[in-house]
């Protein structure tokens, strides 16, 4: 038999008010954000040459941030990603628990569902726990976020904890108006390597 | 005794400014992967999947890190989707791919994946040379890393299966 969908029972976090204070004074923070709402909700949050929105490579978000991390450990890297798409990429959590790269924090936006097909259940309702998971794959931290406070400590986490931490952020299954970044990946990424390295980025041999 | 190939090709990796090698493991890449790990100033990533390698690749070369992504023919099958942010995003890479499911394979699960690896790859916008010479495997692996990251695309080098021995299940 098929195990049923875990009810939420505390008023879930409005994604979009997540987002915006997680990337409020972000200062130089770099940020990956997860293909649909994530990209949706960073962009909401305001437009910015270090953030790299996906279109596509769906279950990779976590594993470019790493790569990212690894080539610029002087700066701190967030990966803004959903469930489905992390659970996608599940295994990159073990990659990465490997690596452990101080800089690298992933918050998963959790609203139980594949938002971008239809509000499918995703494996997160029926109560797969990726701070656990998290854990298990030696990250330093990892912990489930349901209080706007909590929110708040996660944002200066951000700027100033030990990584790779897992932020599991329990958000509502709404669905909210598109907010779209631009959608040329060549332009993203040379504007994001043009916001980091400068001119290098085209000079790079 | 001549050197293993490995050499030149890790020498290689430096001399043109590679700054993270990824890799699931295989048979043939096994000294590589050593000489790798071992140097320090190089990020060695062991992967759960090969397609982590092609997101890992995309992150490096936001950061400015040139890098490349070792695997074994099976694993280019899992990178298919992952593979279109290379050319939608104008991203470089290098990999290069060891074979099975070629010559005097002894698996027959390997070979479909084996033999539609040169195809699916340039499907996906990747150039591909082949060696089946050792004494081929440094210039055109050096081929492939210059015209990656000289032209901002994706390209593989794959090593043939009767160069590197097929793999034996004896005990």
């Amino acid at each position: 038999m098929a195990a049923k969908a875990v009810k939420g029972k505390s008023k879930a976090l409005d994604r979009r008010e997540v987002v915006r204070m997680l990337l409020a004074s972000r200062g130089e923070l770099l940020v990956i954000a997860g293909l649909g709402a994530p990209a949706w909700d960073a962009t909401d949050a305001g437009d910015n040459p270090l953030n790299f929105p996906l279109w596509g490579g769906m279950g990779g978000a976590a594993a470019i941030g790493l790569g990212l991390a690894l080539a610029q450990p002087d700066r701190r890297v967030l990966v803004l990603t959903g469930d489905g798409e992390l659970l996608m990429g599940m295994g990159s959590l073990a990659t990465i628990g490997v690596q452990r790269p101080r800089n690298l924090a992933v918050v998963v936006l959790d609203n139980e569902r594949y938002g971008e097909t239809g509000m499918q259940v995703s494996h997160t309702a029926f109560g797969v726990d990726f701070a656990a998971v998290a854990k298990a794959c030696k990250f330093v931290s990892a912990t489930r976020v349901t209080t706007i406070e909590q929110v708040s400590q996660l944002r200066a986490d951000l700027h100033d904890a030990e990584g790779p931490f897992l932020a599991q952020v329990k958000v509502a299954p709404d669905k909210l108006p598109l907010v779209l970044p631009p959608r040329d990946g060549a332009h993203l990424k040379d504007r994001f390597r043009e916001a980091l390295l400068g001119k290098d980025a085209y000079f790079q041999r | 005794m001549k050197p293993h190939w490995s050499q030149g090709v890790y020498r290689l990796f430096r001399q043109q400014g590679i700054r993270q090698v990824s890799f699931v493991p295989d048979a043939g890449h096994t000294a590589l992967i050593g000489l790798c790990e071992a140097d320090r100033e190089l990020h060695a990533v062991r992967l759960t999947t090969e397609e982590e390698g092609i997101a890992l690749a995309v992150g490096a070369w936001l950061g400015g890190d040139k890098s490349v992504l070792l695997m074994q023919s099976s694993g280019v099958g899992n990178c298919i989707n992952m593979a279109s942010m290379l050319s939608a995003c104008r991203v470089p890479l290098a990999m290069i791919v060891t074979m099975r499911g070629d010559w005097a394979e002894f698996n027959p699960w390997q070979v479909p994946m084996g033999q539609a690896a040169n195809s699916v790859l340039e499907e996906m916008g990747v150039l591909v040379t082949r060696a089946d010479r050792e004494e081929d495997i440094l210039p055109l692996a050096e081929g492939a890393l210059r015209i990656a990251y000289n032209t901002l695309r994706p390209a593989a080098l794959l090593i043939g299966q009767r160069l590197l021995g097929a793999k034996t299940f004896d005990n």
